[in-house]
Formats: C-alpha cells, structure tokens, sequence
C-alpha cells in the first residue's frame, strides 16, 4: 500500500465525515482558548490605570508606564537574573547525571540493577509537597535555609530524567557499544564520545525541560527563601500581586505575569524544533 | 609440536582470561562510579526525609521545643477528625477525578485532530505547547483576572444575554475553574505524549484493517486505544499525581484554599500545619496520608489499566 494511501487510512481513523474545514476550525478554537489568556495578559500590562475595566483588546493609548512601576515597587530585575541562574544550574547539574545513570541503567547488566532502577523509580512517585517539612528541618540545621544552595539541593537529580535518558539509551544498538570495546576504547570513552552524541535529541529535550521547570519551579522556592532579593519570579509574584489586589493593581500584575512568561515563551519558540522533534524522535523507534 | 601449540593457546588463554578479568573490573568499576553518587544522593535527599516524615508523624513537636514526645497515633485520629482535613482530601480526589480524565481526552482529541490535518500541523504543536512552559503562578492570576466579578469573561457572557458567575469565588465552581486552568496548561504535553505513542504504531495495523473493511470508530476503538495503552498508562500515572499535588495554583487563585474551604488541597492543608501553626507532627501525619493515596493511587491504576492490555 502507498505511502499515501496508508495516511489516508491512518487519518480516517478520527472520522472521516469530518470534513478537513471542521477539523481547522476546531484546531483554531483551540488556539484561541490556549493563547487568549496570554493576549490578554499582554494588553492589559499595556493599558493606562483608569482604563483597568475597559473590555477592548487593544489599548488605547499604549503604555509601558506599568513596567517602569513594577521594576520600581519590586526587584524584578533581581527576580529575573535569581530564577534564570537557578534554571540553568538545575540543568547542567540534571543533564550531566541523569545522561551517566540512564546510560548504565539501560546498557549495563549487573548485580543489583533492577532494585537500584525501582528504587530511583519509586522516588518519582513522591511529590515534593511530601518533602519539603524534612528539607525545610534539614536546610535550617544545615544553616542552609533562605540560601541558593538549599534551594539548589534538592532538584540536582532527577529520577524522571534518568527515567527518559535510559528510554533513549535503550534504543542504541549494543553491537556498537560492543564494537568500540573490542576497538579498546575505555568505557568512559564510549559513554563520552559514543553515546552521548547518538542520543543528543534527547539530552536537548531533558535539557530544555528542566531548564522549564527550573524557571517555575514553586514550592519548594516558596518555603526555602525568605529574603525579597532571593526570590525567584514565582515566588515574588505571589507576594507582589498579592499585595496589589485590592487596590487595582490588576495592570501591574498583568505586568509582572508578563515579565515571568514572556522570556520562556521565547525561550521555546527559539527551541521549539528541537524540543518537539525531540520528543518525536522517540516515538518513530 | 603439537605440545608447544597447546602451551602456546594456554598461554593465549591465559591472556584472554586477564584481559577480560580486567576488563570486567573497568567495566564494574566504571558502573559503580557513575552510580554511587546519584545512589547517595537519592538516600539523602528521598529516602532518608521519608523515614524522618514517618517518624515525626507519631510524635508530637512544634519545631522549637528540643524533645519531640511519642504519641502514637494521635496525629492520624486527630487529622481524621478534623472536617476540614477531611474536606481537603475530598478536595483533592475532585481534582484528581475531573483533571487526569480531562487532560488525557483533550490530549488525545488534540493529537489525533493534529493527525488528521496536513497543514500547519509544527504551528499547532507549538501553540498548543505553549501554556505548559509558562509559570503556574503567573498564569493563575490571569485566570483570576479574566474570572473576576467584573473581569472579561463575566462581561462576554452579560453581553451573550447569560448570567455573570461567580467562578473563583463560588465553592460550587472554584474547584472545577481550578482544575479547569490545570487541563488547560497540560494539554499541549499530552498531546505531544500523544503524538508519540500514535508515531509508534505500525502503519501496517491500519492498513490492514483498512482493507478488511473495518470504519474509523473500530480501528479507533481496536487499533489505536489497545495499542496506546501503555501511553496511557504512563500519562494516567504521571497526570495523576500532578493533580494531587495541586498547591501554587491553590496560593494564587484562591490564597486560603476558600471560599468555604472548597479549593483547599491535601498539600494545602500540610502547608498551612507546617509552616503557619508549626504543628509538625500533624502536618508530618498528613504527608503520610499523602504517600499512601499516591502508593494506592498509583497501584490501582496500573491494575485497572494493565488488565485492558491483555487483548
């Protein structure tokens, strides 16, 4: 059969009485529902204060008199430069360990691989809503609490990481990793120079995500810092516009939402090929 | 002669037998190296807290004082006694019961409508994939802008001839909005979940359902979900506890879990116990009961799911 007959018969499978307009139209409500909110978002930081109510789309006049108020009432600057460093050490740290695990995990046999591999499994299962009265307890003895480094610690390692790069290393054929081994090459080597670059998609994908949830993390940033110069966008968020509720600060929290979404929107756009393609990839295996 | 080849393939042998003795020893030496530290660090920072939260929920303290009394299982009877705890674990199965069926048929409708078209298909996953990048807490109080009294969304529904709601700030409907905005900022990484999954399988199922003359419904409904069902599976998990652990949206949409309590979590409830009355022993019981909920939670549903599989 064709390869475009195949498509054909693949595609029927959603129904075929659906015509390709009504399909469209579906998609594009969908892109409306997904993206107004950020439209929104985005004109209402533009508006003047005494237009807060005013239900049109575009403002007019425009201003960006809201984010000079922001920068000026709170350290937004700070806020961006503390989460920004704080997803990108998250990142590095996760790609370099969870790559070195999951590669062990999925090329290796050896005593004890399937308890170690449930356990850090099982790890996975356990919110970091359960964890943090512990790390709170021991970032305080350790004198850690209020800094980066307690607030670093407990996501260096993740179990989902290791979890996905050990689904792609899975899928590198063993009579290469063999082949090298006969060629002598140490096995550093071959993890370094051999694995690592077959499975790059994936690392792209393990990094961009991390980076994300790095960027949003909540929780445990929530407990940790207690500093207003140390907190991270979400954390000063949830102050900022708390306080500015009431007494219609509305267009300054448009501002300040927009401030701690638009730089990882544009983050994945410019990566958006490669993160998607990434993810793809392990699926046409 | 023939005494000098056995001598010459023994000490060949012998020196196959050392190279692969120290080739083992490279080999295990390298997997325990790149294991030992993550193995430590998983202890330190998973394993051992959760031994240290079980412990500290039979005990009785409030951070400051030095000794921390046995109480046996007070903590548990006095969390079970108490309505608002109580509330707050209903509260957290309505998340879970309207989220994880939400974000999974909505992903599904999502990939397989981006299956079905040729055009613009990069552009749709991307837009769709968007709102999961974005911060929980900033988009919360979008949400809570948009859904105000006098926000935009109650002035489109005057202006269609409906009644304005109270959303947020109704117990009736703030659980649902709530969820809602979760499925809302998930469906883009099911959908890609699911574009994956359905990537995966053969092409030669459908045409060979094709030409036995099976319709759309039934190749759906005997191709497409049996063998995506292990994609399922794994999001159902994954989503699952996602929804039960539903905390910033919970600080920023509605602050104190209201009105009445009805948007306060199971993660809510151990944060105010925790870290605004200082009871730790309770809070400590609490994530207990958490642990058990997701333990159980996470069981069944690879029972009931894994049963479908065996076709």
């Amino acid at each position: 059969m064709s390869r475009v007959a195949a498509d054909q018969a693949r595609r029927g499978s959603i129904g075929r009485g659906m015509s390709a307009a009504i399909r469209y139209a579906l998609l594009l409500a969908g892109v409306w529902i997904t993206l107004f909110p950020f439209v929104w978002m985005v004109t209402s930081s533009l508006k003047l204060p005494q237009h807060l109510f005013d239900p049109g789309l575009i403002p007019s006049p425009a201003t960006l008199g809201n984010y000079a108020d922001i920068f000026a009432k709170a350290p937004f600057g700070r806020w961006i430069a503390n989460t920004a460093a704080v997803a990108a050490i998250t990142t590095a740290s996760v790609l370099v360990f969870d790559t070195a695990v999951g590669y062990v995990l999925a090329k290796f046999s050896f005593a004890g691989k399937k308890i170690i591999f449930l356990f850090i499994i099982s790890t996975l299962m356990v919110p970091t809503e359960m964890l943090i009265i512990p790390w709170y307890l021991l970032a305080s003895q350790l004198h850690l609490a209020d800094t980066y480094a307690g607030l670093l610690l407990p996501g260096l390692i993740t179990a989902f990481g290791i979890f996905l790069m050990k689904q792609f290393m899975e899928s590198l054929p063993s009579e290469l990793l063999d082949a090298a081994r006969i060629d002598g090459l140490s096995e550093w080597r071959i993890f370094a120079h051999i694995a690592v670059p077959l499975v790059k998609p994936a690392i792209v994908t393990l990094a961009i995500l991390s980076f994300i949830s790095g960027w949003n993390q909540f929780i445990w940033p929530f407990i940790v810092l207690q500093t207003e110069t140390k907190y991270t966008l979400p954390v000063g968020m949830v102050y900022f516009s708390s306080e500015l509720k009431d007494n219609s600060g509305w267009i300054q929290i448009m501002a300040g939402a927009t401030v701690s979404v638009i730089p990882l929107i544009l983050v994945f756009l410019v990566f958006q090929k490669r993160i998607l393609q990434g993810i793809a990839l392990t699926g046409m295996k | 002669m023939i005494a000098n080849a056995i001598r010459q393939s023994a000490r060949a042998g012998r020196r196959l037998l050392s190279i692969r003795l120290t080739y083992k020893t490279q080999r295990y030496l390298f997997i325990y190296l790149m294991l030992a530290l993550p193995l430590l660090y998983f202890i330190g920072t998973r394993l051992v807290p959760i031994v240290y939260s079980f412990n500290i929920s039979v005990r009785e303290w409030d951070v400051l004082s030095p000794d921390k009394p046995y109480v046996g299982l007070a903590n548990f009877k006095g969390l079970f006694a108490d309505e608002v705890f109580r509330k707050s674990i209903g509260n957290t199965f309505l998340f879970v019961a309207v989220g994880v069926p939400g974000q999974l048929a909505a992903g599904l409708a999502v990939a397989l409508l981006l299956q079905s078209v040729t055009r613009f298909r990069g552009f749709f996953r991307t837009v769709y994939f968007i709102p999961y990048v974005t911060s929980i807490v900033a988009v919360s109080w979008v949400f809570r802008w948009l859904l105000m009294p006098n926000g935009w969304v109650n002035a489109a529904l005057l202006k269609l001839g409906l009644d304005a709601q109270l959303f947020l700030q109704s117990p009736h409907q703030a659980p649902y909005v709530i969820a809602l905005s979760m499925i809302w900022q998930s469906v883009g990484f099911q959908m890609l979940i699911f574009i994956t999954g359905l990537q995966g399988i053969p092409n030669v199922y459908y045409e060979a359902a094709h030409i036995d003359g099976a319709g759309p419904w039934r190749r759906f409904r005997h191709i497409t979900i049996p063998l995506l069902n292990p994609v399922i599976l794994f999001s159902a998990v994954i989503a699952g506890i996602s929804y039960l652990q539903a905390f910033a949206q919970i600080v920023s949409m509605t602050q104190d879990g209201g009105p009445l309590n009805s948007t306060r979590t199971l993660v809510f409830h151990i944060y105010k116990l925790a870290f605004k009355s200082f009871e730790m022993g309770s809070a400590s019981a609490a994530t207990v009961v958490l642990f058990v909920l997701i333990l159980a939670f996470t069981l069944l549903q690879l029972k009931v799911l894994n049963r479908k599989v065996e076709y």
